[in-house]
Order: C-alpha cells, then structure tokens, then sequence
C-alpha cells in the first residue's frame, strides 16, 4: 500500500517535472497512425480504379467521332458495342465462345493431368525424379509455338493440333509448380507425420499433397493463362469455329470492329477463369496463415 | 560385478527405455558418444544439459527419426512426440490434426475427448493459424496423448512459450503424466521445470549422461522447498553456473 502509494507519488513528481525538461528536448519528427478507417473515405477504389479504362474508351470514340482514327484502323466504341449485339443475336458469338472455351478447357484437362502425375511421380520417387525431372527442365525451354508445325504434320489440321498446343503449354507450368511445391513441403512436419506413425500412402495425402497445394494452384493460374495464349495461336491454324475463326474471318473483310469484339471477349473470358482461381485459393487454401480471406 | 550385471540385464528387460553405448557422430565430432540411458515404465525423467550437447540428438534416436547411430536402442512400440514447435499440420483443423495418423476414420469424439483433456475442447473445429502458441502447444500433446503411448517424448515443449503459460503448461504436464502413467523424457534448459516435474534429473554432457538426480519429493511440488532448491545449486554446478561451479571445480 505505502509503495503504491510512493510510487504514484514519484509519477506526480516526474510529471510535475517534466514540462520545463520538454522544450529543450530536439523535436521528435513524429507520425500520425490513422485507422483504416480513414484511408477508405474518398472515391471508392473500384470507382478510381475504372476512371482509367473509362477515359481511355472517352479518347477512343472521341477519336473516331472526330475521324481521327478512320473505321478501317479501328472501328469506334460504338460500332464495336452494335456488332457485339449483332454477333451475340445472331448465335456467332456465343458458338465461337463456347467452341473456344472447351478447346481451352480439353487442353488443360489433359496437359493439366499430366503435368500433375508427371510431378507427382518425380516429386515423390527418385527414380521418377532422375527420369523426368532433367527431361522436364530440358524441354522447358521450347517455345511452345515453335511445335505447331510439327502438331499440324502429326495432328492434321483439325482440332487435334489445337488442344495438343494448349495441353503442351498448359502441361509445363502445373509440373514445375507442383514439384516445386512437393519438394519444398515443410521437413519439421513431414517428420512430425512420421512419429503419428503415417504410413507412406498416408503421408502423401495427409502431408505432403496438402503442402504443396500452395504452389499447384500457382501452376493453375500460369496454366490457365497460358492456354489462353496457346489457344489465341491454335485458332490462327485453320480453324471451322470459335474466336479465333471470327477474328481470322473479320481481318479478311477488315472488320476491326468484329476484331475488337473478339479481343474483349479474350479479355472476359480471361478474367472469369482468373475469378475461378481466386475463388479456389478462398476455398482451398483457407488454412493459411498469410490469407486475409479477402 | 556377475550379480550387478544380472540385475542391470532383468531391469533392461522391464525396462521402458534401454539404450546401451548408443553413439551419433556428425563428420568426426561424435555428439553422443557410448551412452547408457534406463527409463522404466512410467517413469518420468527430464534431461537437461548446456546448449548444443545433444539433448535433441538423443530424443530424435529415440522418436525413431535418426537410424545413423552405433549401439543399442530399445523403446516402446507405441510413442509420442511434441516438439519445441507445435507441428500441427496448418490445412488440417485442430481435431483432426488430434487423430492424424489413428487408425480407421477420423473419430471426432476422440479427438474432442483429448482435447477436453489439455483445455482446448472449443477450439476443436478451427484451422491452427488462429491457435495461439499456449493453445498449439497444448494441441500439440493432445495429439501425442491420444496415442496412449508408453513413452512420450518432450522436445523443450515449453521453450517458447511465456512465462505464465509455460506454468500452467507444466501444471498440465503434471497432471496429464499421472492420468496416462507413460513414461516420460522431458527435454529442458530449465533446472526449475525439470525438478518440479521428475522423478529424476539427468545431466547430458560430453555426449554421456554424466550426471543424475533422483527427486524424492511428493507432488505438487514448490519451487521453495529447501530440498530442491539444494538440488538446484548442485545441477546448475554441474553446468557450470552459480556457487556449486566453484565447489565442483575444486
Ligand atoms: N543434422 C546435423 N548435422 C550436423 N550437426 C548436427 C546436426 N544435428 C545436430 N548437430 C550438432 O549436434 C550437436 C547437438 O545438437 P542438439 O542435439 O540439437 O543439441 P541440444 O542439446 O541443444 O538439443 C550440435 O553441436 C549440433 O550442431
Ligand atoms: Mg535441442
């Protein structure tokens, strides 16, 4: 009691002292720390996020309003906004997109499924790992364009050569991914699977696929993004449908507006399979202690 | 000498725990060199030594994680880990990472159950990311405990924890040893912890156990108690810190 209360006593003096001790004190440069709340006031980022594009798309009609930027160079905003309903109308473009869409879709299933069992076997067994891995890491380094000649003599041009180029390329980032990912599982916990007495078949599943979930879904997101790539340059071989087909028909006639059409729909589609990653991390990688569950 | 022999041969055979001229070398530098080491069933030992001579060496040949070793190692069958860190595994929620590696399918109630028994029951159903150190740490020995092992292996389990949830984590230990009757060897750099706990203290140097105390003293025992604190002065002698350094030397 009596050293609470010299203690308190002693703070009074302290502070009794400290006013003249201030001044001569050199000035702190100091920080004001605001809540988060503060910094979200304003033009909401969404909002100012768009401003970009918006003025982009004002300059462009203005250009082409202005004849500027003539229709043959690049169709208008408008003109681009009318074919695009003309094409949606008349079927064209939801037939090219859903043609498009399982192209891309096949070739990932199928280079996807390899990619992953090729790194799941040289993840997992030595012997798997001195007979792919070198093979993987030398075969990398093609371009996978550079193959399309030889799909077209093996496949023919139908839509053979098309998914094979997309299940190529979508096949390389989901292995090195994968691999990685197997390779990099955490040690301390793989021998903490050890003493809870796991059997092998069980470690894999409860310890070492979970670990390196991470990194696969990495691989997805590069795969995807590629056969996105791989697929804009397989409808460039004589393709009968899809986006491809519209764009390589549209630059026959010099339609730019059904060519811009086209890329937007590219675009779209991209950003929908991106969506879909992000919602499977949400979902799958909820565990993890860096996601924020944004 | 024929008679010691024998009776050290029959405690063997009882014996939870029974290494003989165990030897692990890294390159040259032989980090455990020849040791002997007894734990019978149920017995609780805590094993202390300086920093570096091999405490967690020992405990991993044991755990059955390290095979690059010379002599002679037994231990149970049936045996428990929980390391400095807690391990869990962070995409598996606490109650199954509780029944991980249990035979048939994951059995809730049972991890529920071993959970109850550490203080954890309502955090059974969330990932460990939001545990905190106490909590994954406790998680850590339901998952060792629900094992029913005959010897549980403690890597300084409560080495990086603070110092009131260290307290009430030993309590547990405490109580969780005389429930589950395993044999125990509790690594620490703690003297405190490790007279608190044990039964008996061994000291680890120069890759044998060079040192012993047995700690008669009923339990729960106190830090104050003269006869323990005696104890105290003569194991930190022996590692070289406080008054028994000078006494030991001479
Ligand atoms: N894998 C390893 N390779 C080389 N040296 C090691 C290895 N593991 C442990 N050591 C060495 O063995 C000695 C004992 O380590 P450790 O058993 O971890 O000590 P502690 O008693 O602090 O637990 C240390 O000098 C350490 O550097
Ligand atoms: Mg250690």
């Amino acid at each position: 009691m009596s050293t609470a209360l010299d203690l308190s006593s002693r703070q009074a003096a302290t502070r009794a002292a400290a006013p003249p001790a201030l001044p001569e004190n050199p000035r702190i440069a100091r920080q004001r720390i605001l809540p988060a709340s503060a910094e979200r006031r304003g033009i909401p980022r969404g909002i100012r996020r768009m401003a970009g594009p918006v003025l982009l798309v004002g300059i462009w009609h203005l250009l082409s309003v202005t004849g500027t930027l003539p229709a043959e160079v690049l169709a208008g905003p408008g003109t681009v906004l009318s074919s695009a309903a003309k094409l949606w109308g008349t079927g064209e473009l939801p037939d090219a997109m859903v043609a498009s869409l399982r192209r891309a879709l096949s070739g990932l299933a199928i280079g996807g499924s390899i990619g992953v069992a090729l790194a799941v076997f040289s993840g997992l067994f030595r012997l798997g790992e001195d007979l792919i891995d070198s093979t993987m890491q030398m075969l990398r380094t093609v371009p996978n364009v550079a193959l399309i000649p030889l799909l077209i003599i093996w496949f023919g041009i139908g839509e053979e050569p098309k998914i094979a180029l997309i299940a190529l390329a979508t096949a390389f980032p989901l292995y090195l991914n994968v691999y990685a990912g197997i390779r990099n599982v955490d040690q301390t916990l793989v021998e903490a699977g050890r003493t809870l007495g796991l059997s092998r078949a069980a470690m894999i599943r409860n310890v070492i696929l979970p670990g390196a979930l991470p990194n696969a879904l990495v691989g997805l997101r590069y795969s995807l993004g590629i056969s996105w790539l791989a697929l804009v340059f397989g409808e460039q071989v004589n393709a009968t449908e899809g986006i491809g087909y519209l764009m390589s028909n549209a630059r026959e006639f010099f339609q730019t507006d059904v060519i811009v059409v086209c890329l937007v729909v590219y675009a779209l589609l991209g950003l929908a399979v991106d969506f879909i990653v992000r919602l499977l991390e949400k979902v799958l990688l909820a565990w993890r202690p860096a996601f924020t569950g944004a | 000498m024929a008679t010691g022999l024998h009776g050290r041969m029959s405690a063997t055979q009882n014996a939870a725990v029974s290494v003989r001229g165990l030897t692990r070398r890294f390159g040259d530098r032989a980090v455990i060199d020849r040791l002997d080491l007894d734990i019978a069933p149920g017995e609780f030992v805590a094993l202390i030594g300086a920093s570096g001579c091999g405490k967690s060496t020992l405990l991993r040949i044991l755990a059955d994680l390290d095979h690059e070793i010379e002599g002679e190692v037994e231990v149970p069958v049936k045996r428990a880990v929980a390391f400095q860190a807690p391990r869990l595994m962070p995409w598996k929620k606490v109650w199954r990472n509780v029944v991980l590696g249990l035979p048939g399918l994951p059995d809730r109630r049972r991890a529920e159950a071993a959970l109850a028994e550490v203080g954890l029951s309502h955090r059974a159903n969330v990932w460990p990311k939001v545990l905190s150190g106490g909590e994954a740490q406790r998680a850590s020995l339901a998952r060792a405990l629900v094992r029913e092992p005959d010897l549980l292996l403690l890597d300084e389990p409560f080495g990086a924890l603070d110092a009131l949830t260290r307290i009430k984590a030993q309590e547990l230990v405490g109580e969780l040893w005389q429930r589950h009757n395993c044999a125990i060897l509790l690594v620490t750099h703690d003297v405190e912890e490790a007279l608190l706990l044990a039964d008996r203290v061994l000291m680890m140097k120069d890759g044998v156990i060079a040192h012993e105390v047995r700690v008669d003293r009923p339990r729960p025992r106190a830090v104050e108690d003269a006869y323990l604190a005696e104890l105290r002065a003569r194991l930190l002698g022996w590692l070289g810190v406080g008054h028994g350094a000078m006494e030991d030397a001479a």
